[in-house]
């Protein structure tokens, strides 16, 4: 059981190298270590100055996703046994700008994130004590996939266009503003589609489907996309052919 | 000399988020920071998992939700707060749901009521089984509509500037660049979360060390009730991943080692096929840690590699209630522990989870330190007494994060200049933390002080203390801080320098620890969290008392104690099982809950 895997660790450090470097250690592989565990390992015995985010160890906060032997994964829900012998491979989540070793710059999506109106949009906010907006389950059901979103970055990571044009909105970002839009609470969905009707709006994706491939949640971006594809396309016939007001 | 923002808070998760978005509703003219190390939907609150209480079911009332909180924390909380909190928790709910919080529904579209332990009528709000995450999702979504709220994104707090009596704001590293600065402010609030890394197996992330705690208890500020730290009594273990409270509010069984429903001999009331409230499985979590170490003295638990075990039973339940509604914990069993609660038994052990305890606040979140609030995990107000109850935390957060956002911008309304005499402490700080400790080149590897430290609080302040254990526990604290300072930081970089931090997070947590030890020393009763082997009875003649630890000069703990308010329920013995039917101002019925699927 306590075999040993041989790991492969990008480093980068912008006060002191022009170029990305890999340092290569032996570490052991019990069944139960995740990825992020191996990593540990070596900041905690090994070399304290590797530096990667972490936080939760459970699959839900969003933090650990890296690049593991080329795919992007979370790197606490990956188990390290699945490689062995190895050698495991671990870098940065791709297309995003590296600060430093295994850590990524995603200001970009912060900043995506809040173009989309990531929240509920009403004319008329029912006071509280009206009570609930009532909400059946089937309602629920609409919109729930897309809001098991943890932000986790893996879909930006594998999605193609983003690495191509980075002015593209992406998945996760589209896949929230759907939340939205399917929620019966919410008003938003025109305002909405203002912003995802531009050029680097939804029509940057060409379908390759990257993105669900690699969801750890299931959210389905790639079908978050594609139904508002066909939104978007009904509204522009819709104004198209139909005088302003109608 | 103007402060950069009215109010900082420390921490973006569910109760800075809700502090933030209240200073926002409160007064639009005032400038938010919310000042975080990690993005703020990394925080914690994330993995909250069973549901939130507010009392909204025709059967139930404010008063009964009050007093299972009161009986709950065995006495120990104050009163007043906890009728302002049961109050308010459900119209807090009510405003997440207006803010697109996806609550699992009725059929009828009305938003849907769990039991949870200690609890005598369905009052948990849910989202399946992923209750903070949406929670925190939509606090932080919302968040984002009010531009008056500036975040720093990866900025960890050091120190709280302290001049003329007053909080005046933090110095902060901003990780990326590695930069040391002040952030000034009228008034701020600190919402970091809890301190469960303390301990060796924790639910808790890496995050939770604490640092809002270390932060005002450096600053001057007391730290009350820290001997009360919950076990939760179902946690995987080697990952101390939590299997929620819901699992046995949907039927969930705990057996042993010969397949008996143990509890029953722990006066938690007699087996039923179906749950019964307050009763079994839906016992407080105090009472099931605690009948757990019985088992294990009793040779009643399975052995495994990573300690002793009890087994969680969900079989009888069903794929299709587990899917409904705790998703989650079919999820992780079957992603970290190989094996599918819809057939397999779920091995699980008690799990250091929640700290009743924190900075002494009032029931408006405000600390005995002009221009300091505190609120959510880090505060303590207190209504959690001696154990809080399962679904009780994620409301806190609202109510006290609601009632510390508007104290905080009332009092930052108040035109105040930051004084001159924190130019000089910036300074040192900043010299501190970017020469010195990038320059600490010492022996001790932070991970084994670390590990050396966790294991001092497991072996002293467990799930059961006496003296000496305590007293063994302070002396090897002590010798960890001469460890502490001879600490080797490899990482001598600005950028994304994470030892650094690993550094000041550790010495946070020794001060804390520090706290916990002392309180729980000097509390010679049982009471709720608070076990004591040598004094195992409850002693309301002495101990009817919250403890509140201060900092001396030369940083060793002094305790102290202030009274507990009783409003409307004189202590009682607490009760469970059939004899708490009949317990309460309200007559229960103690029958099974009703059938019947809610979502």
């Amino acid at each position: 059981m306590r075999d040993h895997i041989k790991v492969q660790v990008a480093r980068y450090l912008p006060e002191k190298q022009s170029e990305q470097t890999f340092d290569e250690h032996e570490i052991p592989c019990p069944k139960d270590w995740v990825v992020l565990d191996g990593l540990n390992y070596i900041k905690d015995r090994i070399d304290g100055s590797l530096s990667f985010r972490w936080s939760c160890r459970m699959g839900i906060c969003g933090s650990c996703g890296m690049t593991v032997n080329g795919e992007p994964k979370l790197t606490c829900a990956t188990f390290l046994a699945e490689y062995a012998p190895g050698p495991i491979r671990i870098e940065p989540l791709r297309n995003f700008p590296i600060i430093r070793d295994l850590i990524v710059d995603i200001g970009d999506f912060m900043r995506k994130l809040v173009s989309v109106k990531p929240w509920i949009v009403r004319k008329y906010e029912k006071p509280l004590r009206d009570g609930e907006y009532i909400q059946t389950p089937q309602e629920l059901d609409e919109f729930k996939q897309f809001s098991m979103c943890i932000n986790c970055m893996l879909c930006y990571a594998a999605c193609p266009v983003y690495g191509l044009d980075p002015k593209f909105i992406g998945p996760a970002a589209i896949a929230l503003a759907q939340r939205y839009n399917l929620d019966n609470r919410d008003e938003g969905a025109a305002q909405r589609m203002e912003v995802l009707s531009e050029h680097a709006g939804m029509w940057g994706c060409t379908f390759v489907g990257e993105c669900t491939k690699v969801c750890p949640k299931h959210v389905d971006p790639a079908g978050a996309i594609q139904r508002y594809k066909l939104t978007g396309a009904i509204e522009s016939m819709k104004a198209f052919f139909m005088p302003r007001g109608a | 000399m103007t402060p950069t923002h009215d109010v900082v808070l420390v921490g973006g998760g569910g109760a800075g988020l809700r502090a933030a978005i209240a200073i926002a509703e409160f007064n639009p003219r005032l400038d938010i920071a919310v000042v975080s190390k990690v993005y703020p939907m990394r925080s914690h609150t994330v993995s909250a998992e069973g549901g939130a209480a507010g009392a909204i079911a025709a059967d139930d009332s404010l008063d009964e939700h009050a007093f299972d909180t009161i009986a709950g924390g065995d006495w120990l909380c104050d009163q007043d707060a906890v009728e302002a909190f049961v109050r308010e928790a459900p119209q807090e709910l009510l405003r997440l749901e207006h803010w697109g919080c996806p609550w699992s529904r009725e059929t009828n579209g009305r938003v849907g009521v769990r039991p949870f332990g200690g609890m005598k009528k369905m009052r948990t709000w849910f989202a399946a089984d992923k209750t903070g995450f949406h929670m925190l999702h939509t606090l932080f979504q919302t968040s984002l509509k009010y531009t008056t709220v500036k975040r720093y994104d990866e900025w960890f707090v050091t120190k709280l500037l302290v001049d003329e009596g007053r909080v005046q704001g933090v110095v902060a590293i901003d990780l990326a660049s590695g930069r040391v600065d002040a952030i000034t402010a009228r008034a701020v609030i600190l919402c970091t979360g809890g301190c469960g890394k303390v301990f060796p197996f924790t639910t808790n992330a890496a995050i939770n060390t604490g640092d809002g705690m270390a932060l005002a208890y450096r600053a001057g500020a007391p730290l009350k009730d820290m001997e009360f730290v919950q076990y939760h009594p179902t946690g995987l273990p080697f990952t101390g991943i939590l299997i929620t409270e819901a699992a046995r509010a949907e039927g969930g069984y705990l057996i042993n080692k010969d397949g008996y429903r143990y509890l029953q001999d722990y006066n938690l009331g007699k087996p039923h096929k179906e749950p019964v409230f307050k009763s079994m499985e839906l016992g407080p979590r105090d009472r099931l840690s605690q009948a757990f170490m019985k088992e294990l003295e009793k040779g009643r638990t399975i052995e495994t590699p990573y300690g002793h075990v009890v087994h969680l039973d969900l079989r009888h339940l069903g794929a299709k209630k587990i899917d409904a509604k705790i998703p989650f914990v079919r999820e992780l069993c079957m992603k970290y522990q190989g094996l599918d609660p819809v057939k397999d038994l779920i091995p699980v052990r008690p799990v250091v989870h929640y700290m009743m305890g924190g900075v002494h606040t009032d029931i408006n979140g405000a600390t005995p330190l002009l221009g300091l609030y505190a609120a959510g995990e880090t505060a303590c107000v207190s209504i959690n007494g001696a154990n809080r109850l399962g679904s009780n935390s994620l409301p806190e957060l609202l109510v006290f994060g609601a009632r510390a956002g508007r104290a905080a911008a009332e009092y930052a309304s108040q035109w105040f200049e930051v004084t001159p005499g924190i130019v000089a402490q910036i300074e040192d700080e900043r010299r501190y933390v970017e020469r010195d400790l990038l320059n600490r080149k010492g022996h001790e590897r932070i991970a084994d002080v670390r590990a050396e430290m966790q294991k001092t609080m497991e072996a002293s302040a467990g799930i059961y203390r006496d003296r000496a254990s305590l007293a063994r526990g302070a002396a090897e604290l002590s010798q960890l801080r001469g460890r502490l300072a001879d600490l080797c930081i490899e990482d001598d970089s600005r950028t994304f320098n994470t030892e650094r931090v690993s550094a000041l997070e550790l010495g946070f947590m020794v001060d804390i620890a520090d706290t916990i030890i002392a309180a729980a020393a000097k509390r010679e009763e049982s009471r709720g969290a608070h076990q004591r082997t040598d004094f195992p009875k409850r002693d309301d003649v002495r101990f009817l008392s919250h403890s509140v630890v201060f900092r001396n000069e030369d940083g060793s703990p002094r305790v102290d104690y202030l009274p507990v308010t009783i409003t409307r329920w004189p202590p009682a013995e607490r009760v469970y099982g059939e004899a708490a039917a009949h317990a309460g101002s309200h007559q229960g019925t103690g029958s099974t809950l009703p059938a019947g699927e809610t979502v």
